[in-house]
């Protein structure tokens, strides 16, 4: 069963003299309980896709089309106090660095407080206190440190607090933003374990964000690959791993060393991500791309599902190329 | 318990630095006092006592000359021992004699003007505070809105115009040609000085038009300020999560977003209010209204130096006073500052 | 830079002030000349703006005090700027025990009330031209720039390539000169600017104050003349608001300017514009 379905999701960004489109027609769905990873360089949409799904986008960035369903229901037309009444509760998000996401000036304790509170009108400040204390003991952080100031926490322990935050309410849902880039490698396989442990008890989804593929290897049940606002590769981890058909996905494998698995030659793609700007014609990877052939600069392939994964790639033709 | 400590030994150190700072700042402020009127070519002491003997037609009493040479300079004692004499002197809360209004103390005039600046411009300045930093937030908040479009502008121009002028186009508009406010003074001068009802209608009649002028100039730079830090912060994580979290708009706006856009403010609002003592100088200028600026003005106009000396080191002294209180507040309001140092 | 119109506006009306106070008196006539026909006059078509008490015309003055007040702010600004430059640059590049003296003398003009010591300071100097008044202004008005630009040295001077060329022994004076200075033109000339204005308002207020020599004509003079005259009280407004005016005017440009650079340089803001969320608004309702 679905928890979200997202459907032909555009979104753009309304400055200078024509729109820059970020996300462009994304597509995908996550069953309850699932890991699905999203992989992409700086500038791919992913950033974008994160703000359009938790519905936080800002001027200039307007969703132009497409549905984000959530239990059937889509949150792009949903008015404001709907939708905050669904946020926490449904739909979490844990942000790349902690140390910016958790106000500065606001005890850690206090923050679940608030949250807490604001979604159970029942809890008292006391009860509210307590399960701020139990949250952070989930995650490994002593409960004398619901008192303490952001600043006052170490980087891994910043982190591991704002996804005990995340999970404060039990949502069903959780967005991580690269959660463990502003850590150490050491620090970074202790939250991903614990996330990974804390799914298994509490049951949310995830959608997982970053641009190291290696990591999501490890972690994702599926992975979706974006480049130049596209999903262009999704499917499940393994297969993605060990069948990559998209030039690009297979390129950017090549280009982490993997985290278990013996040494392989790394190499890079040469080039840098299209300027959304002013995106090329066709496919956008064209003109990295070390397989095109005739017509890659001109038409752009859609998604054709091969055996257990889908890929937009015209060495994977479909009939339905569009110009 | 050891982080605790730590934190607390920071938070310490750290006011105990600005401590130390302006004692030797006051330390300063004083040495300046002593020093400008030996620095300026003549004998001003002597210049003094004879101004003195001028005006009262007696000789100076010899009180009240060893006085004004331990302020203003003795020729006849060495740097130090006059430096001794002057510290002496101010221990005993004694400014040397107003020039003009001998033979009343300064300490005593000032004393006198101080309660009508500290009613006028304390509660003006809090109140330009408040309207503009609320009214900046609330621009900062729906950047782009009407309200912001219009507002914005309107006291960026406000913002750049020169206080005095708009407070003598206020006295020509509101007293002069309209005849809604008196146009001078305090209070009125036939009323018994007291606490009678009908006086204190007088002092409130008398203070609303500069109040306004303060008012009116002074809270357009707040929003702007406010409105462009409000901007920033609302661009910051944690205001986006505090979206995410579905907290009520106002909490987010007020609790995350105008509690971190207001820190920078509050530093420039514990400067202002230090500026309180010495700061209206221009409106009781305008408004020839009894404060602490008006009397340094009166007594710039008529060289009275030691009065002149004495404001300046009260006013000097006030404002190194607020800057330490705004140093306590912030530690409190910025628990980062500890860490920071 | 000059994309944003505000930026434009800005520049305009100051290069306008500018050339009036090089050219204008050229053309403006003499503002001291007595019409003992014309006294207090509102403004007709013989003297535009009116005259003062005097019989002066207020035009003529009005361009003529453009000349004295921004003779003031520039050489207020050129002190200042100065000040700030020789005191923040080496406290930040050098650090140490430089910086703590240094910084400790920005804090204590910082700190100190300056509008009261400038005005004691002057009751002692008797007799204060322009040069004198642009003087006293810039020597107690460095303090904030000096900030900055320590601020800006101190993290330029910890970059890599400062770094390096430190280590390799390049002379302290020519990597002061050659690399941190360049960089800081930016805030130097933002500073410059802020400096200019502040010294306009601060002669303003000066010369409201009594302390200019009221021989010399600038905008602040010419408004200390009308309330020594109690104009207000006669109604004679033609006399005040014109200078007013025109510092409200030259303000305004200088937070014109500074707002389309801050917003050129910060994206955050230049995000909050006006026609940014109205295009965005349509986009979202289509």
């Amino acid at each position: 069963m679905s928890v979200l379905t997202v459907e032909g999701l555009t979104v753009e960004y309304v400055t200078g003299d024509r729109p820059v489109r970020a996300c462009d027609d994304v597509s995908f769905e996550l069953r309850r309980g699932e890991i699905l990873g999203v992989a992409g360089e700086s500038g791919s949409g992913k950033s974008t896709l994160i703000t359009a799904l938790t519905r936080l986008q800002r001027p200039p960035a307007v969703t132009t089309a497409g549905r984000i369903e959530f239990h059937g229901t889509d949150l792009v037309g949903l008015a404001p106090d709907q939708l905050r009444k669904l946020r926490w509760t449904s739909l979490a998000i844990v942000l790349q660095s902690a140390m910016d996401a958790l106000n500065p000036v606001m005890r850690v304790g206090a923050q679940f407080v608030d949250v807490l509170r604001t979604h159970d009108k029942t809890l008292n400040s006391k009860a509210a206190w307590a399960r701020a204390a139990e949250l952070l003991g989930m995650v490994g952080i002593s409960a004398d440190r619901v008192r303490a100031y952001p600043h006052e926490l170490s980087g891994g322990m910043r982190q591991r607090a704002s996804i005990a935050l995340a999970l404060a309410c039990g949502p069903e849902l959780v967005v991580m933003d690269e959660p463990t880039t502003a850590v150490d490698v050491v620090m970074q396989r202790q939250i991903l374990a614990q996330v990974l442990r804390l799914r298994k008890e509490l049951g949310f989804a995830v959608v997982f964000v970053t641009h190291d593929l290696s990591l999501l290897l490890e972690l994702a049940d599926r992975i979706a690959i974006m480049y130049g606002g596209r999903i262009v590769e999704i499917g499940t981890a393994e297969s993605l791993y060990t069948k990559p058909r998209h030039p690009y996905t297979r390129g950017l494998r090549d280009s982490f060393p993997p985290l278990r698995s013996e040494l392989r030659t790394l190499t890079g793609i040469p080039g840098s991500p299209p300027d959304l700007r002013d995106p090329p014609p066709g496919c956008a990877f064209h003109p990295r791309c070390p397989d095109r052939f005739d017509g890659c600069d001109q038409q752009r392939p859609g998604l054709v599902t091969i055996e257990d994964h889908a890929v937009a790639c015209r060495l994977y033709p479909s009939g339905d190329d569009q110009s | 318990m050891l982080t605790v400590l730590t934190v607390l030994t920071v938070r310490w150190a750290f006011l105990a630095r600005r401590l130390g700072f302006y004692l030797a700042a006051a330390a300063a402020a004083i040495g300046l006092n002593f020093l400008l009127p030996r620095l300026m070519p003549g004998d001003p002491s002597s210049a003094i006592v004879e101004e003195l003997e001028r005006v009262s037609g007696q000789q100076v009493p010899a009180e009240t000359l060893l006085s004004i040479r331990a302020i203003f300079g003795n020729p006849h004692a060495n740097l130090a021992q006059q430096f001794a004499d002057y510290l002496r002197q101010l221990s005993h809360g004694d400014l040397g004699v107003s020039v003009v209004n001998f033979p009343v103390p300064v300490a005593d005039l000032v004393w006198q003007a101080l309660p009508w600046t500290l009613l006028l411009v304390g509660t003006t300045t809090v109140t330009a505070f408040a309207i503009g930093t609320l009214l900046g937030v609330v621009a900062g908040w729906k950047a782009g809105s009407r309200l912001d479009a219009i507002l914005t502008p309107f006291t960026t121009f406000l913002s750049s115009v020169p206080y005095f002028w708009v407070a003598l186009l206020a006295l020509w508009v509101f007293g002069f040609v309209l005849g809604w406010t008196p146009l001078s003074g305090g209070y009125d001068a036939d009323l018994p000085q007291g606490f009678s009802l009908a006086y204190a209608g007088s002092v409130l009649h008398h203070g609303v038009l500069p109040a306004a002028t303060i008012v009116f100039s002074a809270f357009g730079g707040w929003l702007l300020g406010m409105r462009n830090m409000t901007v920033t912060t609302v661009r910051e994580d944690y205001v986006l999560l505090a979206q995410a979290k579905g907290l009520s708009p106002r909490r987010v706006m007020f609790r995350y977003a105008a509690r971190n856009a207001m820190l920078p403010s509050f530093t420039g609002f514990a400067m202002a209010l230090g500026g309180v003592v010495g700061g209206a100088l221009l409106t009781e200028i305008v408004f020839s209204y009894p404060g602490i600026g008006y009397l340094l003005y009166e007594a710039l106009q008529k060289r009275d130096y030691p009065m002149m000396q004495g404001v300046f080191l009260l006013i000097t002294l006030a404002v190194l006073l607020a800057n330490l209180v705004a140093d306590l507040a912030y530690v409190l309001l910025d628990p980062r500052i500890r860490a920071r140092g | 830079m000059l994309k944003s119109w505000k930026v434009r506006i800005g520049l305009s009306i100051l290069t306008f002030f500018v050339l009036l106070a090089v050219f204008g008196p050229v053309v403006g006539g003499d503002p001291r000349a007595n019409d003992i026909q014309a006294i207090s006059q509102a403004p007709s078509f013989q003297h535009l703006f009116g005259t003062t008490q005097f019989g002066q015309d207020v035009l003529a003055q009005t361009i003529a005090g453009a000349r004295g007040s921004m003779l003031v702010g520039i050489l207020a600004a050129v002190i200042g700027t100065l000040i700030a430059i020789l005191v923040g640059v080496p406290a930040g590049y050098f650090g140490g025990a430089v910086d703590n003296g240094l910084n400790f003398l920005t804090n204590l003009f910082l700190v100190m009330p300056v509008l009261p010591l400038i005005l004691i300071v002057a009751g002692y100097v008797q007799g204060t031209g322009p040069f004198v008044i642009a003087l006293i202004i810039g020597l107690f008005g460095w303090s904030g720039g000096a900030r900055t630009l320590r601020a800006q040295a101190l993290s330029l001077s910890s970059r890599d390539f400062v770094l390096a060329m430190r280590m390799v022994g390049e002379p302290h004076r020519r990597l002061i000169f050659c690399e941190v200075l360049p960089h800081l033109t930016g805030w130097i000339s933002a500073m410059f600017l802020h400096g200019m204005i502040g010294g306009v308002m601060a002669e303003a207020g000066l010369a409201f104050l009594g302390i200019t020599d009221s021989g010399s004509i600038s905008w602040g003079t010419m408004i200390q003349a009308a309330q020594q005259q109690s104009a207000v009280l006669r109604g004679l407004w033609w006399w005040f608001v014109p200078p007013g005016l025109c510092i409200a005017l030259i303000g305004t440009a200088a937070t014109l300017v500074n707002f389309g650079v801050d917003e050129v340089s910060n994206p955050k803001l230049r995000m909050a514009r006006r026609s940014v969320v109205v295009r965005t608004r349509k986009v979202a309702e289509a």
